[in-house]
């Protein structure tokens, strides 16, 4: 069973290529990460997979009617807006907007939603603050948690670790992780060859708008392609404590 | 909720003074007795013809700029925004003026609300057409600027080339916005407008609350931006539009009231719909009671004293968010 099924999907943007060609099915309880570098074209390929924005080619996400499309994927956009100083409890809430009818108010199932969603991301301690008067990081958190509470069967994030300490990138990555174990898939954004390495189930690497790799860590991250396509050196191995994967030097 | 029921009564009160405050001197009693008996005598047709329509007015067009000033700071993500920004009550401005340039305004009694309605339409078309189906908030306040300036200079062109000096003083005065001399004829003219207008906007609240996180975010929860746009552009136009017909340019009340209120709604748009418009009704209220109070004799224009009382309290709050933010 898939989740998202991309095909030929290209996105042309003032008249330059942007993404070109890409295929790519997402099967239930994958954790992918989606790597390049910068202006290879992963936001752009997330955003046209949701029909955010106009592409050639076939998504299934983007066929939906909205509705039903709320209902099958959850989207982290890496701008992190949050215009009004609403509590972080409202914030997680407006994750069951598809779920609450237009005049309907939350059910208790909603709020258990909400519930468990503020505990994983460990947001108890602040449910009652102003969600703009919160740092960078926990804001990021707040965010993850609001989607996590939309409760789809996919969650598509756009860089969700990026400005969080060590600690809640790593706790962060093991959240996604866990929804892999429950059947439910992700698909993530990252700069961090290490983390990714380590945690997701499945790497897309991808260059210049096209998917150059997909596959486990140990089979995308080689040293052929890291220094094409990051022109960077790197320690790669498979230690006692899961697959370790160090960038070392630029070599352009 | 616990803002609700304050506001209302708030509005309630605001909304009896204003009938019985007026030059007449007519009694509470007297008065309200008037209000509610068929016959011919003074105080009746006081009543009825002149305090009846002013009040109402008042809270019509209040509430209507401050579901429409929440509306569009919901919209926008933006606390600065307001329903003049997309270019309505300029545009009908315009007519109106061409209307009172023409003399279209003294032959005809409702040459000049129709002509602002009319003005009111154009613009809201421009606009609509120039942000697109798939244009974002910016291409809105951009199609918004160019539209008023538009207007502005056509206004300007219009008072320029005025060869008759009452009519621009005319035009100067109807642009200070007053709700003074309006008749039931003006309530049943905006009165269309404002429902559709109302109704419009107060189906918004849950895509506005959705905005909060911004709008591929919000797209994303199953809230069509193209609708909800359109939404608040024609809602905000046909608000604006027929307020600015029959009242003339009433600034500041949806700017400052959404801002005032927000803090008591925690923040969300939704509710900040509801609440803005009972403080935009209460606001207006208030500033016509003021008008008849402070300078009974010489014709305080509303418009005037809104803008007076709004652009302070306005200062103020720019000045307690610089103090609460790093």
């Amino acid at each position: 069973m898939t989740v998202m099924e991309l095909s030929n999907l290209s996105v042309t943007l003032r008249r330059r290529d942007v993404i070109r060609d890409v295929s790519l099915s997402v099967g239930k309880g994958e954790f992918i990460g989606l790597i390049g570098p910068n202006g290879a074209g992963k936001t752009t390929l997330m955003r046209a997979a949701l029909g955010l924005i106009p592409f050639v080619g076939n998504s299934s996400l983007a066929a939906m009617p909205l509705a039903e499309r709320a209902m099958a994927v959850a989207w982290m956009p890496q701008q992190r807006e949050i215009a009004w100083p609403v509590t972080v409890e409202t914030l997680v809430m407006l994750g069951r907007t598809p779920h609450v009818g237009a005049l309907a108010s939350p059910t208790d199932h909603d709020r258990s939603q909400v519930d468990a969603a503020i505990r994983w991301m460990g947001l108890d301690d602040m449910r009652q603050r102003a969600a703009t008067r919160l740092s960078g990081g926990e804001q990021a958190r707040v965010l993850i948690a609001r989607a996590l509470a939309q409760d789809t069967p996919f969650v598509m994030a756009d860089e969700p670790v990026a400005g969080l300490d060590p600690a809640h990138q790593i706790s962060t990555m093991q959240t996604f992780a866990r929804l892999a174990e429950q059947g439910k898939s992700s698909l993530v954004s990252l700069h961090d060859l290490g983390l990714a390495a380590r945690h997701c189930t499945r790497l897309v690497l991808m260059s210049e708008g096209r998917l150059i790799a997909d596959g486990c860590p140990a089979h995308v991250l080689t040293p052929e392609r890291l220094a094409e396509v990051f022109g960077i050196s790197a320690w790669y191995q498979d230690t006692e404590q899961g697959p370790v994967c160090q960038p070392l030097e630029v070599i352009r | 909720m616990r803002l609700v029921l304050p506001l209302v009564l708030l509005v309630f009160v605001l909304f009896a003074a204003s009938l019985l405050i007026g030059p007449a001197g007519i009694g509470v009693w007297e008065g309200l007795s008037a209000l509610f008996t068929m016959d011919e005598s003074p105080q009746a047709l006081v009543m009825r013809e002149i305090r009846l329509p002013r009040a109402l007015l008042a809270v019509m067009i209040g509430a209507g700029l401050g579901v429409s000033g929440a509306a569009m700071q919901g919209y926008l993500r933006n606390p600065l925004a307001e329903p003049g920004l997309i270019g309505v009550s300029g545009s009908a401005a315009l007519g109106a003026v061409i209307a009172i340039q023409t003399g279209a305004a003294t032959a005809f009694a409702l040459a000049l609300p129709m002509a602002a309605l009319a003005g009111a339409l154009g613009g809201v078309l421009v606009v609509v057409a120039l942000a697109g189906p798939r244009g974002t908030s910016l291409t809105l306040i951009l199609a918004g600027i160019a539209v008023s300036a538009m207007a502005g200079a056509l206004t300007s062109l219009v008072l320029n080339l005025s060869p008759n000096p009452f009519a621009a003083s005319e035009i100067v005065f109807w642009m200070m916005g007053s709700l003074a001399d309006r008749s039931m004829t003006h309530v049943w003219l905006a009165l269309p407008f404002m429902v559709i207008g109302g109704g419009l906007l107060a189906a918004t609240g849950r895509g506005l609350d959705a905005m909060t996180l911004g709008e591929d975010a919000a797209e994303a929860m199953g809230i069509s931006m193209g609708r909800l746009r359109l939404a608040v552009v024609i809602g905000t136009a046909c608000i604006v539009g027929a307020g600015t017909a029959v009242a003339g340019a009433i600034g500041f009340v949806g700017l400052v009231v959404p801002h005032v209120l927000r803090p008591l709604v925690g923040g969300r748009p939704g509710r900040l719909l509801w609440a803005s418009a009972l403080g935009g009704a209460a606001m207006l209220l208030a500033a016509d009671i003021a008008v008849r109070i402070v300078l009974p004799e010489r014709d305080l224009k509303l418009g005037v004293l809104t803008a007076l009382v709004g652009a302070p309290l306005f200062l103020h709050l720019i000045l307690k968010l610089r103090g609460t933010r790093i």
